[in-house]
């Protein structure tokens, strides 16, 4: 009778120990649920069936093959993802979201999972390249209150190129149309998808990405928000994510979606 | 506050470094859209007064057109479409002027005030005391003395006030230049509002420096009311 109870309080305490206090070798988890904002094609929206899909969602079912856990996809706005995941309602954040010092005080990043380039997109031949040297003179057009905008006042217009903004991204398009802008600078999937794959943009062509940001005003890399209490989750993201990059599972999913490098150098 | 005023209270006045933004840019297209269409009414008015059809009908059409649709919509028709026309960009005089946002602007601020005040002035000519007018007649006044010496005078002083109002409208209206990304103050609340979400202070302000405006421009119309229109006081 006494053992029984001993080796019932020995449970107890294993189990507590399992699920409470950090354990000595990793929690392997069945499931993982993200959180997602599925607006946002082609990183995540929802097919007519009512299911997740985008380049986002593949990555995260390669993940969980990875870490051979269950994927559950759950819908949340993106003003309110951060709050929800740390009341809880899900266990990540897979939602294209950037790395950025204001929300690394909130909760913690997994490794790099892509890279939005910012590119430069010029009429085919124009020879132009994202670089003071050979914008100089040149006009370019930005959309107001992005971070494209900021780097092209940050590091070119004291340059003397000339930097114009715009209410929206259609208008910079439309006036890199007309010829009264030389090029324009915005994120390099944008620039595909809403140009350069269209027939206007037929006779334009990517100039190039930027590459130097001494000030770092486009921020860091996209990856999977975490809970900070949950250092484990993280190294197993992080180590899946290693492996699907190592393993060409990445560079299939990425040659589904994209015709250039997503995740960057 | 303080901090939006210290990263962009020279924006929101005269400058970004770089070019004319904020009030600085706000005044200036008001007073050169409301000097050109002032200059275009006159003539307007008088011909949408006159007798013959072809005349009164072309100015009657050009102000139901400017009238009749908002001044967005002209603005994006003259900065994006007209711009985009290959006889446009193949005439090099043309293509100068319509490849600046601001000339864009002006045309269609010009045009559309002009359009107002047109039928301000021509409402205030028609109904010019027809006593007057014999009186100037029995005089032996010819038709050009008539209108600069008697019509003109006593109709733009009795239209004042409804021409202030239009100079306050278009004031306002004044916020869809940066359409034609002219940086007027509206752009630079929206610059400091994307860079810190202080959206009741970056357009709080904003609109500080309108009334601020309104109320200089209302006071000048007071006291050229109060002078000009003397003679109507009791």
């Amino acid at each position: 009778m006494k053992s029984y109870f001993a080796l019932a309080g020995i449970a107890a305490l294993a189990f507590s120990a399992a699920s409470f206090a950090a354990p000595a070798h990793a929690k392997t988890y069945k499931e993982v649920t993200f959180g997602v904002d599925a607006t946002y094609p082609p990183f995540e929206s929802k097919a007519p069936d009512g299911s997740f899909v985008g380049f986002d969602i593949d990555l995260g079912k390669a993940i969980c093959a990875h870490m051979h856990a269950k994927c559950v996809f759950v819908s949340q706005g993106f003003d309110g993802i951060i709050p929800a995941l740390k009341a809880r309602k899900f266990d990540a954040i897979l939602s294209s979201m950037t790395k950025t010092p204001d929300r690394e005080k909130q909760i913690d990043f997994s490794a790099k999972m892509y890279d939005e380039p910012t590119s430069l997109i010029a009429k085919k031949g124009s020879g132009l390249k994202p670089t003071v040297a050979s914008l100089k003179g040149k006009t370019v057009g930005v959309e107001a209150g992005t971070i494209q905008e900021t780097y092209a006042k940050t590091y070119w217009q004291p340059e003397g190129i000339k930097v114009v903004s715009y209410q929206g991204q259609d208008q910079v398009y439309a006036d890199l149309l007309s010829g009264r802008l030389d090029a324009s600078l915005q994120d390099s999937v944008e620039a595909d998808y809403g140009f350069l794959r269209t027939p206007k943009g037929a006779d334009y062509s990517l100039a190039g990405n930027i590459t130097s940001d001494p000030k770092d005003v486009l921020g860091s890399y996209i990856a999977i928000g975490i809970r900070k209490d949950e250092p484990d989750l993280k190294k197993q993201i992080d180590a899946s994510i290693a492996a699907i990059i190592k393993n060409g599972t990445y560079k299939k999913i990425e040659s589904k979606y994209f015709n250039f490098n997503v995740y960057g150098s | 506050m303080i901090s939006i005023i210290q990263q962009f209270g020279q924006a929101y006045l005269y400058s970004d470094g770089y070019q004319m933004t904020g009030v600085a840019m706000t005044l200036w297209l008001l007073l050169l859209s409301v000097a050109i269409g002032f200059c275009l009414a006159i003539p307007l008015a008088i011909a949408r007064n006159a007798r013959s059809p072809f005349i009164n009908i072309p100015v009657w059409i050009y102000t139901f057109l400017f009238r009749g649709t908002p001044l967005y919509v002209q603005l994006l028709i003259i900065y994006t479409g007209i711009y985009s026309l290959d006889a446009i960009q193949h005439t090099p005089a043309l293509n100068a002027f319509f490849r600046q946002g601001f000339n864009c602007t002006i045309l269609a601020f010009a045009l559309n005030t002009a359009a107002y005040t047109t039928e301000i002035f021509a409402g205030a000519i028609k109904s010019t005391p027809f006593g007057e007018i014999e009186a100037a007649r029995a005089l032996g006044m010819s038709r050009v003395t008539l209108y600069r010496r008697i019509i003109l005078p006593s109709a733009l002083r009795r239209a004042l006030p409804t021409y202030s109002n239009e100079v306050i409208l278009m004031l306002h209206a004044t916020t869809l230049a940066f359409t034609a990304t002219v940086p007027d103050i509206l752009k630079v609340a929206r610059d400091a509002n994307s860079a810190t979400y202080d959206s009741f202070d970056a357009f709080g302000l904003a609109a500080l420096l309108y009334l601020i405006i309104s109320f200089v421009l209302i006071g000048i119309f007071r006291r050229a009311e109060r002078h000009y229109l003397a003679f109507l006081r009791p």
